[in-house]
């Protein structure tokens, strides 16, 4: 048996590596090695009031606050009987949006795009394909814009509070991001054409797909879970149905649904709503992509560029739409329950679970991110393309492209861990 | 005669953290590529697969202290760097995460992992300035993109950088918005949080939650006494935990 120990993936959002197992010519297994330090969130959220969590919960992800900054608030306000108006979930929806297309511009133009065209990152990039990486930049510039306006600032907004903001802003704020967003839609459709460019290598794995779904709107903050294989969910049968499974080479645990591995994110997303995208985004992803389920992993930069276009049509049909809340934030009645709540993060389901105290404070938390549900799902994937380059040159720059397709945040998945009872598995 | 001018090296680093500051970085769009071409990027795993082994003139160094691993490296950064900054509140105060530091980390593993043998952490999670000298710290979290480009500028010119080391409510008055606390009774840390954020929270109708860390010369007990209420002094440890301790060691 031989073990192949690659250092550092760079372009990806936290420290892992990958490490190879080969015994002869044959590749045995593959892991995903994470290292980056745990966090213990849910362990120090214990005892804290619940008005606090938003705050506390967004800092485990610079990249995608808005996703655990909603997906707490709304497993508390249902924990609480809390009914947000629906202007105040539209401006959480407007803002979500922000963060989608800051985070896919960021993945698409500087983590991603470097490797289909063979450049260090997008810096060295941009001296070859100026334009390109410029739009990528001003579109990311936008979606940090229309974070700022709705949530005070683009890493840990501080205007989102459990029952709504803490003040909603005036329309004047809206309307003077429209030419900006006008603008970044254009970017965004050009940026779609010139990414279906790319000869995509062929790879299409079998893995069942789970993603949010919803009868009249592309899912972000409200919806039930689907698989690809047919099953719903709703929020506490997707909780029990879920399995966690602590491996040794890895600081965080990883998901099994039903025993199997399975893949969230932007793939899943699409395979189950393709249907309900804006209209221009639908009518990209139809030029682009044959009819029936995009299961190439090195495709998700295109569905990303996609969702790009879709998030910016919905952020500016949103803005004219908008009337502010007549209450910006209700006021929370605490008693002791369980609550739980979903979003779709950008890199796929954001899924809380609360059990409350009589006096508002945190008894037990349970948060999945995305990352962690699809480190099982990376491993299988990275297997059999790995197996493809045993004797190339390029097997660990496959390995880390691999790797990157999956836009992986791993301080997500190390803040997040399983509260449990006792040391069983 | 047509010799380029010396571009400084610039490092980033990641310890236990969130990321967000380093995106800050990122973030500044408009001025990422003029920075990029002051500068040559030596080592930033997040943004480059280029890695440059040291000496670097600049490390910035995002995150907290929290394994021995991360305690290796920041002796690594400091042997290898010229000038070392700390950024964030993770790497200035510990951050959120030094939370734990206040529980039995023994505990907190078995609570969240099955073999908690298999983790390594030590029971302390601390500021990059424990364990190393620090040149200069960049306070919030996540910082102020305003003040890192004004960080940089400076230090790429050869002056002397500066912060200010007053507090939040200074930026209240400057900008004009009421004070919460006086208008409403409502809880800030405002007066004993340093500024930078430009009164960011009270400026959207809340309360200011400590983002930037202690200012000079906090009073803390003069605001426990003012705030009285349970959730004002719970939230001395919440998102940066040393406003008591402000040397942000509790070894
Ligand atoms: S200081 Fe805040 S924003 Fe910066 S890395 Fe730490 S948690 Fe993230």
């Amino acid at each position: 048996m031989k073990t192949l120990k690659f250092g550092e993936i760079s372009r990806v959002e936290g420290e892992g590596s990958v490490t190879l197992h080969k015994n002869g010519d044959q590749l045995e297994s593959v892991e995903l090695r994470i290292f980056e330090p745990p966090r213990f969130f849910e362990a120090f959220l214990q005892g804290r009031d619940f008005s606090e969590v938003p705050d506390i919960t967004a800092r485990i992800c610079g990249i995608c606050p808005i996703a655990y900054q909603v997906s707490c608030s709304l497993a508390i306000e249902r924990a609480f009987g809390m009914e947000v108006s629906p202007e105040i979930e539209s401006l959480r929806r407007l803002i979500y949006c922000g963060e989608w297309i800051k985070s896919h511009a960021l993945h698409i133009h500087l983590l991603h795009l470097p490797d289909f065209f063979g450049f260090a990152d997008g810096i060295e990039m941009s001296r070859v394909y100026p334009e390109e990486i410029l739009r990528g930049l001003r579109i990311k510039k936008a979606g940090n814009r229309l974070m700022e306006a709705v949530g005070g600032r683009a890493v840990h907004p501080i205007n989102l509070r459990v029952g709504g903001f803490a003040s909603a802003p005036e329309p004047r704020v809206l309307q003077e991001l429209v030419p900006t967003l006008d603008a970044a839609l254009e970017d965004a459709i050009a940026a779609v054409h010139w990414v279906a460019r790319i000869e995509f290598p062929h790879f299409e794995p079998e893995t069942p797909y789970v993603a949010m779904v919803h009868e009249s709107e592309y899912p972000i903050h409200q919806g039930k879970l689907a698989s690809s294989e047919g099953t719903v969910w709703t929020d506490e049968e997707f909780e029990s149905s879920i399995a966690e499974i602590q491996v040794p080479h890895s600081n965080s645990l990883h998901y099994r649904l039903d025993g199997k591995s399975y893949q969230v994110g932007p793939l899943a997303r699409f395979n189950l709503n393709r249907e309900r995208l804006t209209p221009i985004a639908h009518q990209l992803a139809s030029k682009v992509f044959e009819h029936g389920p995009i299961r190439n992993p090195f495709k998700s930069v295109l569905v990303r560029a996609i969702e790009t276009v879709f998030a910016l049509e919905e952020s500016l049909k949103l803005i004219a739409n908008y009337v502010p809340p007549e209450l910006s934030l209700i006021v929370a009645n605490p008693r002791a329950a369980v609550g739980r709540g979903c979003s779709e993060a950008p890199r796929g389901i954001c899924f809380h679970s609360y059990e409350l105290a009589a006096d508002g404070s945190v008894v037990r938390a349970n948060i999945v991110p995305p990352t962690s549900q699809n480190l099982a799902c990376i491993e299988d994937d990275l297997k059999s393309w790995a197996s493809e380059f045993l004797d190339s040159d390029e097997l660990q720059f496959e390995c880390e492209r691999m790797v990157r397709n999956f836009d992986p945040c791993i301080s997500c998945a190390t803040h997040f861990l399983r509260i449990r009872e006792g040391n069983e598995v | 005669m047509n010799a380029q001018p010396y571009r400084p090296t610039l490092a980033v680093w990641k310890l236990a953290s969130c990321d967000g500051c380093q995106l800050t970085l990122l973030d500044c769009e408009d001025d990422l590529l003029e920075i990029a071409g002051a500068v040559t990027i030596a080592h930033f795993p997040e943004a480059t697969s280029n890695k440059q082994p040291g000496p670097y003139d600049i490390s910035l160094v995002e995150g907290s202290v929290a394994n021995p691993a991360t305690a290796a490296l920041v002796q690594q950064i400091r042997s290898e760097s010229k000038v070392v900054v700390a950024i964030g509140a993770c790497a200035t105060s510990g951050g959120v995460q030094a939370l734990r530091n206040f529980a039995d980390v023994e505990a907190y593993k078995s609570s969240v992992y099955p073999y908690p043998e298999w983790i390594e952490a030590t029971p302390d999670c601390l500021p990059v300035s424990s364990f190393v000298k620090v040149d200069y710290e960049l306070r919030g979290c996540p910082i102020s993109a305003k003040q890192l480009l004004e960080f940089l500028r400076a230090v790429l010119s050869g002056e002397k950088p500066r912060f200010p080391t007053y507090s939040v409510c200074t930026e209240c008055k400057l900008r004009g918005v009421t004070c919460l606390a006086v208008s409403r009774g409502e809880s800030c840390m405002g007066p004993i949080t340093q500024a930078g954020c430009g009164a960011l929270c009270p400026g959207f109708n809340r309360g200011c939650y400590g983002c930037f860390g202690p200012c000079e010369e906090a009073n803390v007990e003069a605001y426990k006494k003012l705030a009285g209420a349970h959730d004002a002094v719970r939230r001395l440890k919440m998102i940066v935990t040393n406003f008591e301790t402000p040397k942000g060691a509790t070894q």
